[in-house]
């Protein structure tokens, strides 16, 4: 099984208990995507958490596109933004960063 | 693509089965395809949506919270039958307070849940396109 600092991965590179997450790990996992996450990704990927955190699951890309347009500005609640940042998908590669697991109804 | 009407029956309480969490997990994927989704809440079905679910004692994922995402998924039609309501003692007060924002009403917040008599629901049942049970 592969692993990420020591945190136990599935065969897509998320990780499999998500209480292992760091903010360690996700820098590494972007190190591995050859991303360097600035504070737009940082944005993004503690609102997943906290998405997650309250709902109990990823959001899909159409409702996180609404979220972040409402909390972070218009200009930033489009698809081409997010994937500008994610060019794996926000949903897939952003979820991944975050810790966690694959979004429902991802496609 | 043509936009059908999807109603999805709960049936079964939240836990001891797989129907009520693969119900919500179905309704979820479907909702990316934006067709006009509505759930109606049946027998045992009504205590998914019931407030203050705590599953500490029995090691499975509290997935209530999941209900409050809906709105954010354009599911904002949940039928409650009053009288499976009213056989467990139970009454719309014991129900999660669930919301959708109403975008053609700048964006104020609406309650999502409806309590209905069965007549009413298979009013509404019989309206649709295609019901999936759970």
């Amino acid at each position: 099984m592969a692993d990420i600092l020591g945190a136990e991965v599935d065969e897509e590179g998320f990780l499999v208990n998500l209480g292992d997450w760091t903010e360690e790990i996700a820098v590494e996992m972007a190190k591995g995507d050859e991303i360097e996450l600035s504070e737009e990704h940082w944005d993004v990927i503690n609102f997943l958490r906290g998405y997650f955190e309250e709902y109990q699951i990823a959001p899909a890309v159409r409702v996180l596109t609404k979220a972040i347009g409402k909390q972070f500005g218009k200009e930033k609640g489009n698809s081409k933004y997010l994937y500008s940042l994610f060019p794996y998908g926000p949903g897939k590669q952003g979820c991944r960063f975050a810790g966690l697991p694959k979004p429902t109804g991802c496609i | 693509m043509a936009t059908k009407k999807f109603m999805y029956l709960n049936r079964k309480a939240s836990y001891g089965t797989v129907y009520a969490i693969e119900s919500l997990e179905v309704v979820l994927i479907a909702a990316a395809f934006e067709q006009d989704v509505s759930l109606a809440f049946i027998d045992d079905g009504v205590y998914q949506i019931v407030e203050g679910q705590n599953t500490d004692g029995i090691g499975m994922k509290n997935f209530s919270k999941t209900f409050h995402a809906l709105g954010d998924y354009d599911i904002n039609k949940l039928y409650v039958s009053a009288e499976s309501l009213e056989e467990r003692g139970l009454t719309a007060d014991d129900l999660m307070p669930l919301v959708y924002e109403d975008e053609d009403d700048d964006w104020e917040e609406k309650p999502s849940v409806k309590v209905v008599s069965n007549a009413e629901l298979s009013k509404i049942m019989s309206d649709q396109d295609v019901c999936l049970s759970f």
